[in-house]
């Protein structure tokens, strides 16, 4: 408790509790709609709780995680999410990256280009799973017919049908979905930057690659690494369109269906809270470590 | 001499040119798809498989019939009704929460935003099945409580993160001339902070408005019947008889439908989001 004193030496204990009565409503909701869920859900997991039975349970330790660890669909979950995520996350670096050094030129049209940028983020995930999964159809799909009239490929391409295809194209639709956000903060992050630096560089006509690797990117190393952070959790976790692009197919399931599936579906509540538990997990330990990992390269860089 | 800066001039020129192109390609790339979706819902069922890139006949037989659907009708209606309250019920509260955040130094201020920067990169699915016990034992199951309350965990975090970084912006001499005339707590929130943060308002105002709409897991898992859905749990569960039988039209009618409000949305404001979006993020 801090106790301020005014000139006067009178008490003033009163601010300090105000400030926890403008807090409540905000702290009230995140307790009920993130705090308590996710704790009931964690001690779910420990317990062979059904969606008809939630009151009578009994608790089976750690019974549902030893067989989601047996289960082989669970691995490959746990395969998918890691290859969609470490491989759309990189493209959409660059992608946004070079979009963003576009956009950071003086040139007309640049912010009728913003809002074009914006579009593909816009667009509520399931709508673009739906309007990707109509262009990349096998028999019907604009995607395949372009290919085939420019002769690129012989037979069409089963892009959502084949399983193995099927996390190429969500990777690909991802990267369509999400490019937009990397380069709108990796463009606010340009427009950080020491204007003078960009200036100075073209006065000297050193070339733009030279510039980039020299002076940009150094520069931009925190702004990269905050973004690239964000993106790779909010990847972990993706659902959405992998919901819609794999029809349940639980070869290409990420570990968000995976665990939705056991849960609603099977009505398995005590395994499935297991495996949401499971994908907590990776995603706290993949934050202290990317924590503690940005603190030591912030701290190299000065 | 001349010759040198007609060299620059036509470097200045070659530079332009490879600029648009890129720009061109970019476009191209983000609308492409959403130009197929409108090119599709235009077609009628026969012409729907010509892949022709410019529709010589069009019909709005999809759109009547989306319209005409009921289903759709009262999801899209949900989807409103839950978005807004949604909205303002998280602008309520974040507004009230970010005043102390921004303004005072206080033990466990830190404490608070940085629970609310790990809340924004929770997996939903996590908090599922303790959600849904809840709503059972509220009672709210397949009504629109239920998705506002669930709603709430992705909205409020990262509104109450980007208002306080704004309310931040505002210089401490406002407030105190404020105070010094004697101004109530209450009062220095509503009628000197409130217009101050209409941009910051509008901006999160408009982020949660899109996140709540765009919301699929909670709104798939927390309704039932069909009056209760949202509008993507609709798209989501709109099925034919098989894969090849999907009425491919009807769907990119009703998406269309959906995503034309946020994309006008966008248009308007897209200074205002692009702030907002990033705000969000760099300054963490």
């Amino acid at each position: 408790m801090h106790i301020n004193f005014t000139p006067l030496g009178r008490k003033v204990k009163k601010s300090n509790f105000s400030h926890w009565i403008f807090l409540a409503p905000c702290l009230m909701v995140l307790v009920l709609s993130a705090g308590w869920p996710l704790l009931r859900t964690i001690y779910f997991s420990f317990t062979d709780a059904t969606l008809d039975n939630l009151k009578e349970i009994n608790f089976i330790g750690v019974e549902n995680f030893i067989s989601l660890a047996r289960d082989q669909d669970w691995w490959q979950a746990v395969l998918n999410t890691f290859l969609i995520a470490f491989v759309s996350v990189p493209m959409e670096t660059i992608l946004g990256m070079i979009i963003a050094l576009i956009l950071h030129r003086n040139f007309r049209g640049r912010g009728l280009m913003r809002a074009i940028v914006l579009i593909p983020w816009t667009i509520p995930t399931i709508v673009s799973a739906r309007m990707w999964a109509w262009m990349l159809n096998d028999v019907y799909g604009i995607v395949n017919e372009l290919l085939l009239r420019a002769g690129v490929i012989d037979s069409p391409i089963p892009w959502i049908a084949s399983s193995s295809l099927s996390i190429v194209s969500m990777i690909l639709v991802d990267v369509w979905k999400t490019t937009p956000y990397m380069a709108l903060l990796l463009l606010a992050g340009l427009q950080g930057l020491p204007q003078d630096c960009f200036e100075a560089a073209e006065v000297d006509s050193i070339p733009f690659g030279k510039s980039f690797v020299k002076i940009i990117l150094p520069l931009m190393k925190p702004t990269i690494i905050v973004a690239v952070i964000f993106r790779t959790l909010d990847a972990i976790r993706i659902f959405d369109l992998v919901y819609i692009l794999s029809s349940g197919n639980s070869a290409n399931a990420t570990m968000s269906v995976y665990a939705r599936k056991h849960l609603v579906d099977y009505a398995d509540v005590g395994f499935g809270s297991a495996a949401a538990t499971a994908l907590l997990f990776f995603i706290a330990f993949l934050s202290v470590f990317y924590v503690s990992f940005n603190r030591k390269k912030l701290y190299n860089v000065g | 001499m001349v010759k040198a800066e007609n060299r620059w001039k036509y470097k200045k020129f070659i530079k332009n040119i490879m600029l648009y192109a890129l720009c061109a390609l970019v476009a191209i790339c983000c609308l492409f798809p959403f130009y197929w979706a409108i090119v599709s819902s235009l077609l009628d069922s026969t012409h729907l498989f010509s892949t022709e890139l410019w529709p010589s006949k069009i019909t709005w037989a999809n759109y009547r019939c989306v319209f005409g659907d009921s289903t759709f009708g009262s999801s899209f209606l949900n989807s409103v009704i839950v978005a807004l309250l949604t909205t303002l019920l998280t602008l309520a509260i974040c507004l009230l929460a970010a005043y102390p955040l921004a303004r005072h130094k206080f033990p466990g201020r830190k404490r608070v935003l940085m629970t609310a920067l790990s809340v924004t990169t929770l997996p939903y699915v996590a908090v599922l099945s303790g959600m849904f016990e809840l709503i059972r034992v509220l009672d709210i199951y397949n009504e629109k409580a239920a998705l506002i309350l669930s709603y709430m965990i992705i909205t409020v975090p990262f509104t109450l993160w980007i208002m306080t970084n704004f309310m931040n912006s505002i210089p401490n001499e406002i407030e105190e001339a404020a105070i010094m005339d004697g101004a109530s707590r209450y009062l220095i929130l509503t009628k000197v902070f409130f217009p101050l943060l209409k941009p910051a308002v509008v901006t999160t105002g408009l982020l949660a408005f899109i996140a709540a709409w765009n919301e699929f897991l909670f709104a798939l898992t927390f309704t039932l019947t069909n009056q209760a859905r949202t509008v993507p749990v609709s798209l989501a569960l709109f099925t034919g008889a098989s894969q090849h039988e999907l009425p491919w039209g009807l769907i990119m009618a009703a998406s269309i439908v959906v995503t034309l409000p946020l994309v006008m949305l966008v248009m308007i404001f897209q200074r205002r989001i692009i702030s907002g979006l990033t705000a969000g993020s760099v300054k963490g």
